[in-house]
């Protein structure tokens, strides 16, 4: 991974932007404790000196010149150890004890604090250094300067400095360090879905991003993001069988027409033969618009986009009037059609469609059943669940086959002699998945029971109570 | 009867203007929509047929402009969307008819001739008539030359549309949608059985059969050849 675009990556801007932050309100933290430890030194020195001097005026007081000499004298003995400094002078400032070898030469401030130049013996470093001291005045006869090694302080000072330093260098490092590697590992998740994003652009729909299995939130986005994958490639999957099978069932009907014309055309027939031609032609033209037709309602089943306009239906009706529809075309095979409603069942639905789908099952049943044979419609209500039965007597449909007659255009080879487009039971599943339901066929031995669960979703079931007798419309 | 095609596909109008003149209608043609809206305003047509997609002004736009300018020219939509929102668009918009492409033309015909003869007919009829057929809505009764036929509530409902519409071509998705409800395709014509019913109680004994399949279209009802 190249350097630059790490430096680039939203996250490492990211850490940047924190660094500066942190860094910032380290060195205010740090500044404060510096300043004030700084001041707190200085109050302690300053307080030191202020007892020394009080101190040794009490000397003066009580023992007189000689006294206060030797108390000083054994204090600048001990300076050594407490880095304190003293010198007594005459009114002219010649010394006269202590351990500085003369007077600074420095203009004491108004209230005699004083802050002067140091040289340093060559055991303690060696070195200029500052002092700060307070001078006195004895009487007018002596001039008495108390002064401390600011050099500790000095020190500590240094030593803050150094430690804030490389703290702050540290943490600039760690911060940089880590910016680093999060935009790296960052970085090498989105790659991962880039390049697979990439890669169906080129055409290849399969491929999927891959998960880590660290159930973080990049995994939940791949897994998300190859759902919505999976949910493509299937519709695209199911466009291009939509397609194929146009291609193939479209085509030979058009051929069909085609070439019926144009021998039409050649054999250059009366008036009446040519009438013949076109009306057949006419027929089979309208068959082909059904077929568009339904291939259309598959389409917006499969769409969902009706689904805003579902609305508030009773199945019972519904099949009522399905059964008043087909029952005179039952009637004219000698069929019985039997009708079991097992109470209301209301639902949301899109009523046309519902009403396409029941009518294709009744439809199928009655051109499978035998004549004299008994095609049942019934509804019953199990588990959240309406369902629509409808069984016939006839051959059935192999257990084998019961998948690929829901496919679109697919005729068992039984029924190719029965007029139909193949597209029957394909719209009753679009249906039944528009309606969050499903479509089951089974064996009802003899025959076929197909039956259509729809689930009552938000709308409330009714109990079953004695069907009323059905509206009619007139 | 003067009918006003706004179509922007040259030879889908030129086709169906040539089915309408055939048919007895003469028919203006308009290619967008803003040409079809000003000639629905300012002439009289008895129908207009309004292709859903047009350029510069949409269908809609045309239907609900010319509704608001106070023209009730009936309007039959075209439209290669058959979804059930645009159905209830346009409807709401201010059609009256619906027709998704593609269509057979007997269909197209069939409906602005069902278009065309529902206007003005602000006074629903209670006795309809052809013949000597009559149905008195009101008594729910049926007679044809002075015997009492005794038809099924669903028949009644079917006859009734068919004299309504007397003299006219009906077509099945027509009858569905009117007398059942339902806007569906069915798979085999079972509109033919019920039809063939209702022949059979209506024309059975009769001299002069009155109702007629047209073939590739649909039915007729009428007295006289």
């Amino acid at each position: 991974m190249r350097l630059n675009r790490l430096l680039g990556s939203s996250v490492f801007r990211l850490a940047l932007v924190y660094l500066f932050l942190f860094s910032a309100s380290v060195m205010a933290l740090v500044g404060f404790v510096y300043w004030s430890t700084q001041a707190s030194l200085t109050r302690q020195i300053d307080a030191t000196i202020d007892a020394e001097i009080t101190g040794l005026a009490e000397q003066f007081n009580q023992r007189g010149i000689l006294g206060l000499m030797r108390a000083i004298q054994r204090r600048a003995d001990a300076g050594r150890h407490t880095r304190g400094i003293y010198i007594l002078t005459d009114s002219n400032f010649a010394p006269l004890a202590g351990n500085l070898s003369a007077w600074p030469d420095v203009e004491p401030e108004a209230d005699g604090w004083i802050t002067f130049p140091l040289d340093y013996a060559e055991q303690w470093g060696g070195g200029i250094n500052y002092a700060r001291g307070r001078v006195f005045d004895l009487g007018g006869w002596y001039h008495l300067l108390v002064g401390h090694d600011v050099r500790e302080r000095l020190l500590i000072a240094g030593r803050i400095r150094e430690t804030v330093l490389l703290g702050i260098a540290a943490v600039i490092g760690l911060t940089l360090l880590a910016g680093l590697l999060m935009s790296r590992r960052l970085l090498r998740q989105v790659d991962a879905i880039n390049r697979t994003s990439q890669e169906i652009i080129a055409g290849d729909l399969s491929r999927r991003i891959p998960i880590t299995g660290r159930g973080d939130e990049f995994d939940k986005l791949a897994g998300n993001l190859n759902a919505m994958l999976d949910q493509i490639e299937r519709l695209l999957t199911g466009m291009k069988e939509v397609s194929d099978n146009i291609a193939h069932d479209l085509r030979s009907p058009l051929a069909r027409m085609r070439s019926r014309l144009e021998v039409t055309l050649m054999e250059q027939p009366d008036s009446a033969a040519y009438r013949e031609a076109i009306s057949r032609t006419i027929d089979e033209a309208d068959a082909l618009l059904k077929t568009f037709n339904a291939l259309l309602s598959i389409a917006q089943a499969e769409a969902g986009a009706s689904r805003r306009h579902f609305e508030a239906l009773e199945l019972g009706a519904l099949l009522g009037d399905v059964s008043e529809l087909y029952e005179p075309l039952a009637e004219e095979r000698g069929q019985r059609l039997v009708v079991g409603l097992d109470g209301e069942a209301r639902i949301r639905g899109d009523r046309d469609l519902l009403f396409q789908a029941i009518a294709n099952l009744v439809d199928n049943a009655i051109k499978f059943a035998p004549d004299n044979g008994t095609v049942e419609l019934s509804l019953a209500q199990a588990n959240g669940r309406a369902e629509i039965i409808v069984a016939d007597d006839g051959p059935g449909i192999p257990e084998v086959s019961r998948a690929k007659v829901l496919e679109r255009f697919y005729r068992l080879e039984t029924s190719r002699s029965t007029p139909g487009s193949g597209l029957g039971l394909s719209l009753v599943a679009a249906v039944a998945e528009l309606h969050d339901g499903r479509l089951v066929l089974a064996d009802n031995a003899p025959g076929l029971k197909a039956s259509l669960a729809l689930p009552f979703g938000a709308a409330a079931k009714t109990p079953a109570k004695p069907s009323a007798p059905p509206a009619e419309a007139a | 009867m003067r009918v006003l095609v706004i179509e922007d596909d040259a030879e889908t109008a030129s086709y169906i203007a040539k089915g309408l003149n055939e048919s007895g209608f003469s028919v203006d043609i308009a290619t967008d929509g803003k040409d079809g809206l000003l000639l629905a305003i300012g002439e009289d047509y008895d129908v207009a047929v309004v292709d859903r997609m047009l350029p510069g002004l949409d269908g809609l736009s045309v239907v609900e402009t010319l509704r608001r300018a106070g023209k009730h020219t009936p309007v039959l939509f075209l439209s290669a969307m058959g979804n059930v929102e645009d159905r209830v668009n346009g409807l709401r918009g201010g059609a009256d008819d619906y027709l998704v492409k593609p269509f057979a033309f007997s269909e197209l015909l069939a409906r602005v001739e069902a278009l065309s003869r529902r206007r003005g007919g602000a006074a629903v009829e209670t006795l309809l008539r052809e013949g000597d057929l009559e149905l008195d809505v009101l008594a729910r009764t049926v007679r044809r030359g002075g015997e009492t036929l005794q038809l099924q509530p669903r028949e009644f409902a079917l006859l009734e549309y068919l004299l309504r519409h007397a003299g006219q071509v009906v077509t099945r998705t027509m009858l569905l949608e009117h007398v059942w409800g339902y806007h569906f395709d069915p798979q085999t014509n079972v509109i033919d059985v019920h039809v063939s019913r209702l022949r059979q109680k209506i024309d059975r004994g009769f001299e002069t059969p009155l109702l007629h399949t047209i073939r590739g279209a649909g039915y007729i009802l009428r007295a006289t050849e």
